[in-house]
């Protein structure tokens, strides 16, 4: 086998294969939502049931002609995308400032700043939907991205800080050595290197909005339907097999991000010169 | 350049580096406040406002704000004071031309059942204010129960600023007519059986994923990088998939005409389809789908660290493989273990879409009350009251984490 793990008596070679055998059986469960999901996408039939009747492609049809989903794709799409820029921004400076700042309150203040990841949504939604509610701010969009960009953000700056920590600070010495102010130090030194690790912070944070269906349950109108919550009521009332084709459709985007976000860790791994 | 020199020449150092360093830091700080600014705004206030209204205790010195200042020095033994009467006459003439009486009847219905009907009824018959002196003997022959110290205990304990009324109510306490702290009535004590259900789903949901995370991170800790790499795939794409995709997707594959069933019943293993969803069951299926990976990532994490020297060292001392790993391994993955199951736990008891979604009605955890008491009946001191609480089993578990995930200086594996 490995060069950490090399069986050499029988039980201890039963116990390797007992262990392949469970992870294998947990990857199955792992995988089997998806698995059992995309071939009913398909389906010529209407009832969700295996074997499947025919292909077809109708229920992609019905997904794109329908003004209904059409709506909550852009709205995803828009939320997502303002969300995911709020967040870069307002990360990536507290990150860079994070990195720099010596004081006995940093903890605190990191706490809070990744609290968004830990308390639970319902809670955040609940809190927001009593302090937005009096200032307009419920049932339009500018509400949603900025509670989207609060929940986004401890992803941005634990994103960011990570590559920050891999960055070379003798770099940015250099060049303020050679004369460079500390704007242009930053625009042509340090965000050229660590722009791979705000790429993915970005992406995680549209990913997290992409995602979230709870603050949308409480502070959206029917204007601002995103995709999860038109999937939220559609699974609530009955499972068509236009949610299916959803369904696919979402998990390709997840995978597209999942692709990119690696891609960006391989790219800053090379940069910072321990190629695993 | 010169000037610097001289300026160099003039000021030591120490102190040039100093002043240095308060102008770093300045532009640090700087530089974390638009996000420190922002989340005040969009989560701290939001929260703490939350807490706030767990407590506040608005309605009915809004409502009858004469008679909750008349009745600031009453003994609370016998019957307040002709005055105190006469105040409430004049707020509910007040209330009733506001169309606020609704209000404070709703609060004060907690206290006493049917106690909106006894202000409503007062204030629509009362016509015209009592004349002076006669407040007293008109109130209590529109409602007998004017003449009650209870009914005006009522208002005395709802008089505010602040009650623990909503606090004590998501323990399952009351208060009772003379103030002391006491269980609230069988029939309406419901919380703390939601709250031992939504930890009992948390602890069961956590061990499920221990049991299964474990040995799926032991080989992939245990494969060449580019083998486990390959099939953190399996592990990375479940994560990464929309939560409603694979909350859609169990329902698909365990409902009665489902896939499970459809293959079983094909099988001749069974005649009647299985319920597997829309109860315990399908809670504990999906959520535990949804969690393994944050049990897997930190457990793979720490296995990855620990060298398998040891392991070597113990079986060439002799010890059997199943002692070496009891007494040599497994202690070495207790921090994994325990940053996985907090993380787990601390995640699971907050969820709300997914038991919402796959669960029956007696499967709704904490969260689907808070936004039940939000949405539907608008009972705004409760919601805040149980998210408080909820809450604060949150942060307590999450410090724990904390200190634990610093001392092994990681992120525990956190999405990254």
């Amino acid at each position: 086998m490995s060069a950490n793990h090399s069986p050499q008596t029988a039980s201890q070679r039963f116990a390797w294969m007992a262990t392949v055998v469970a992870a294998t059986l947990v990857f199955v469960f792992l995988m089997a939502p998806i698995l059992a999901i995309v071939p009913l996408s398909f389906s010529s039939g209407a009832y969700l049931t295996y074997p499947l009747p025919g292909f077809s492609l109708r229920w992609y049809e019905d997904f794109l002609n329908s003004p209904r989903w059409m709506l909550s794709l852009k709205n995803s799409a828009i939320i997502g995308v303002a969300s995911a820029l709020l967040s870069m921004a307002l990360g990536t400076l507290a990150s860079l400032g994070l990195a720099a700042w010596k004081s006995k309150w940093k903890p605190l203040v990191l706490a809070l700043v990744l609290s968004p990841m830990v308390v639970p949504v319902v809670i955040t939604a609940v809190g927001v939907y009593f302090f937005f509610a009096p200032l307009g701010l419920t049932g339009n969009f500018l509400g949603l991205i900025l509670v989207h960009t609060a929940l986004a953000t401890p992803f941005v700056v634990i994103t960011v800080s990570a590559t920050l920590q891999g960055f070379d600070m003798t770099l940015a010495r250099a060049a303020a050595s050679l004369g460079a102010p500390p704007l242009m130090t930053f625009r042509r030194v340090i965000l050229p290197l660590i722009l791979p690790g705000l790429a993915s912070g970005a992406l995680f944070a549209f990913a997290t909005s992409f995602d979230e269906v709870v603050t949308v349950l409480f502070l959206a109108g029917p204007e601002q339907r995103t995709l999860p919550r038109e999937m939220f009521s559609g699974i609530r009332e009955n499972i068509s097999p236009t949610i299916t084709a959803v369904a696919v459709v979402l998990t390709v985007i997840s995978v597209g991000l999942l692709t990119m976000i690696e891609l960006l860790r391989r790219r800053n791994e090379r940069l910072k010169g321990n190629v695993a | 350049m010169t000037a610097a020199f001289a300026d160099g020449a003039e000021m030591p150092l120490k102190r040039r580096l100093r002043r240095a360093e308060r102008a770093r830091q300045l532009r640090a700080l700087g530089l974390v406040l638009p996000l420190f600014l922002f989340l005040v705004f969009t989560f701290v206030i939001p929260i703490g406002g939350m807490i706030w209204r767990s407590v506040e205790d608005w309605e009915v010195p809004q409502v009858l704000p004469h008679t909750v200042a008349a009745l600031a020095d009453w003994n609370g033994q016998d019957l307040p004071s002709e005055t105190a009467f006469a105040a409430l006459a004049g707020d509910l003439q007040a209330a009733r031309a506001a169309g606020t009486v609704a209000v404070a009847g709703k609060r004060l219905n907690y206290i006493i059942n049917g106690y909106r009907t006894i202000l409503t009824s007062t204030a629509r018959n009362l016509k015209t204010a009592p004349e002076p002196g006669t407040a007293k003997a008109t109130l209590i022959g529109l409602n007998p129960a004017w003449g009650d110290r209870a009914t005006w205990a009522a208002i005395k304990r709802a008089s505010g600023p602040v009650t623990d009324y909503y606090l004590l109510g998501a323990v399952d306490l009351t208060r009772d007519v003379n103030g002391s702290i006491v269980a609230t009535p069988p029939d309406q004590a419901i919380y703390r059986d939601v709250f031992g259900r939504t930890f009992s789903i948390g602890f069961g949901v956590t061990a499920l994923c221990l049991v299964l995370g474990f040995p799926v991170a032991y080989l992939l800790a245990n494969l060449p990088v580019a083998q486990s790499n390959l099939l953190m795939i399996f592990v990375l794409l479940p994560f990464w998939t929309s939560l409603l995709v694979r909350t859609c997707a169990w329902i698909v594959i365990l409902q009665g005409e489902g896939i499970v069933n459809g293959a079983l019943q094909w099988m001749g293993v069974i005649d009647e389809p299985l319920r597997l969803i829309y109860n315990r069951f399908g809670v504990y299926m999906a959520m535990t789908h949804v969690l393994l990976p944050f049990m897997i990532l930190p457990l793979y994490s720490v296995m990855r660290s620990i060298s398998p020297a040891y392991m070597r060292a113990a079986a060439s001392l002799g010890a059997p493989p199943a002692t070496a790993f009891l007494r040599i391994y497994l202690p070495q993955t207790i921090p994994g273990i325990g940053a996985g199951c907090l993380l787990v736990f601390i995640l699971a008891i907050g969820y709300y879409i997914t038991p919402a979604l796959v669960g029956g009605a007696g499967d709704q955890m904490i969260s689907a009350f808070i936004a039940f008491y939000t949405t539907e009946t608008v009972n705004w001191g409760l919601a805040s009251a149980l998210g408080a609480v909820l809450l604060l089993s949150t942060l307590l578990l999450a410090l724990v984490y904390g200190k634990l995930a610093l001392g092994r200086q990681t992120t525990g594996g956190l999405k990254n």
